[in-house]
């Protein structure tokens, strides 16, 4: 029911300020998606999308943190192995 | 898929599963809160890729598992009306009320759509002035903006002939009512993403510190989860108790502002009975009053009660994590996912139907 999936903004639409809305690829296949809680997002920005909205951008700076995390923690464990 | 299929790396989740197995030291249960995360961890078979150790529980959070049978009743008393075109998130369909489901009410000649999204039911308002459309707003945090910019929609739109019947719930109150039970076996949380890319995540930071538990806001990719459970693990052997953010490109820790003001605007926080686990209190969303014409309970003059039928069914305990699906009588017997007793095997999200399917 929480399902949201990430897309790719194509084009946007702001005629109405207050619904803001944006078509939106996701995979290649294109939905029309309202933009209205992401209002700073960018043509070429990926948003996580639930129930036709748009819920948040996605933050490309962190997106590579789970492979960064687990390259931090292995290394963690080769140290300990080089102590014992 | 960008965003989607890096998370899916086996290499990566091999070398995950083996650094819990590095770290754990002694038997773990951790509860994963979200229905869309249960669904993943059968899906990806995660469950058996953990060391023994870790015990998985699976949580309350799937919106339609929840929804206490009296607004099944409701909604398809509505949905009966000539004048009515009901609108529904899918799943809501086959949940059974106390005498039949929302799909029997369609095969009997009810006007009833499912939508993608709520927005769609105030196009068909639009375009059927002389019906009344209800939209049946279930959901959590997360599709609680999304329900909620339909109605100030509906209300720009000045449309006369939709409202809602409300079942929204949240997430926080139902984490502290299975902590402070005292057969309570979960040790650590893993937190809801959406829901947390909606709300931010202070109110688990108060949960955590009060009840002194682990808390990790987490995705949905197999990846994410294994971070996860690992971020629960490692705070566990080191004794330590606070909210870690696991999902960090799509959460941060004041949420989605934007999203919170509209649903503020739109919704007041009220107690709200669940189905299997009882009321509880200030779990629920309800209009303002500003919104209260939107409110189909009202507009049709809904009151009573119905008690919950008894059946075999331990949906609500499987809900609050103290029974699993298979330690239910009736599981893969008299229910399934064609003929359900329960919500919890109607729903893809809920645990029983998770386990029918892939265990």
């Amino acid at each position: 029911m929480c399902l949201a999936i990430p897309g790719k903004i194509i084009s946007i639409d702001n005629s109405d300020p207050v619904m803001i809305t944006g078509r939106v690829s996701f995979a290649g296949v294109i939905k029309e998606i309202n933009l209205a809680f992401v209002p700073q997002a960018q043509v070429g920005d990926y948003v996580i999308v639930h129930a036709g909205f748009a819920l948040n951008k996605i933050d490309e700076k962190e997106a590579e943190t789970v492979f960064d995390y687990l390259n931090q923690i292995s290394r963690q464990d080769r140290f300990e192995d080089d102590k014992s | 898929m960008k965003y989607l299929d890096e998370y899916r790396d086996p290499q990566a989740a091999e070398r995950y599963v083996r650094e819990i197995a590095r770290i754990i030291t002694k038997p773990r249960t951790i509860m994963e809160v979200c229905g869309g995360q249960t669904h993943a961890i059968l899906r990806y078979g995660i469950d058996q890729l953990l060391p023994d150790k870790i015990a998985l529980l699976h949580g309350p959070g799937c919106p339609v598992c929840v929804t206490r049978v009296e607004l099944i009743d409701k909604a398809i008393e509505i949905a009966l009306h000539k004048d009515v075109i009901f609108c529904s998130f899918g799943d809501m369909l086959r949940v059974p009320g106390s005498a039949k489901d929302l799909l029997s009410v369609k095969a009997e000649g009810g006007d009833i759509r499912t939508l993608y999204s709520p927005l769609d039911a105030l196009t068909i308002a639009r375009n059927n002035p002389s019906k009344q459309v209800v939209f049946f707003a279930i959901g959590f945090e997360t599709t609680a903006p999304v329900n909620g910019m339909t109605v100030f929609q509906a209300s720009r739109m000045e449309l006369t002939n939709f409202s809602i019947l409300n079942a929204q719930v949240l997430i926080p109150p139902a984490v502290e009512l299975i902590l402070s039970s005292p057969e309570c076996r979960v040790q650590s949380f893993l937190a809801p993403g959406h829901v947390c890319t909606v709300t931010g995540f202070q109110d688990y930071e108060r949960i955590s510190s009060r009840y002194k538990v682990p808390i990790v806001v987490t995705g949905f990719e197999p990846l994410d989860i294994l971070q996860g459970i690992f971020m629960a693990i490692d705070q566990l052997e080191q004794g330590k108790y606070i909210v870690e953010n696991q999902y960090r490109r799509s959460v941060k820790r004041n949420g989605n502002t934007e999203a919170l003001k509209l649903m503020n605007k739109v919704f007041r926080i009220v107690d709200r009975e669940w189905r299997g686990l009882g009321e509880i209190q200030n779990s629920g969303l309800a209009l303002t009053d500003e919104y209260s014409m939107y409110d189909a309970e009202k507009r049709f003059g809904l009151t009573y009660t119905i008690a919950e039928g008894l059946t075999d069914c331990i949906s609500g305990l499987v809900l609050q994590g103290a029974k699993k699906p298979p330690d239910c009588p009736a599981f893969g017997k008299q229910c399934t996912p064609e003929h359900p007793l329960g919500a919890t095997m109607v729903s893809s999200e809920g645990a029983c139907a998770a386990y029918y399917r892939y265990k």
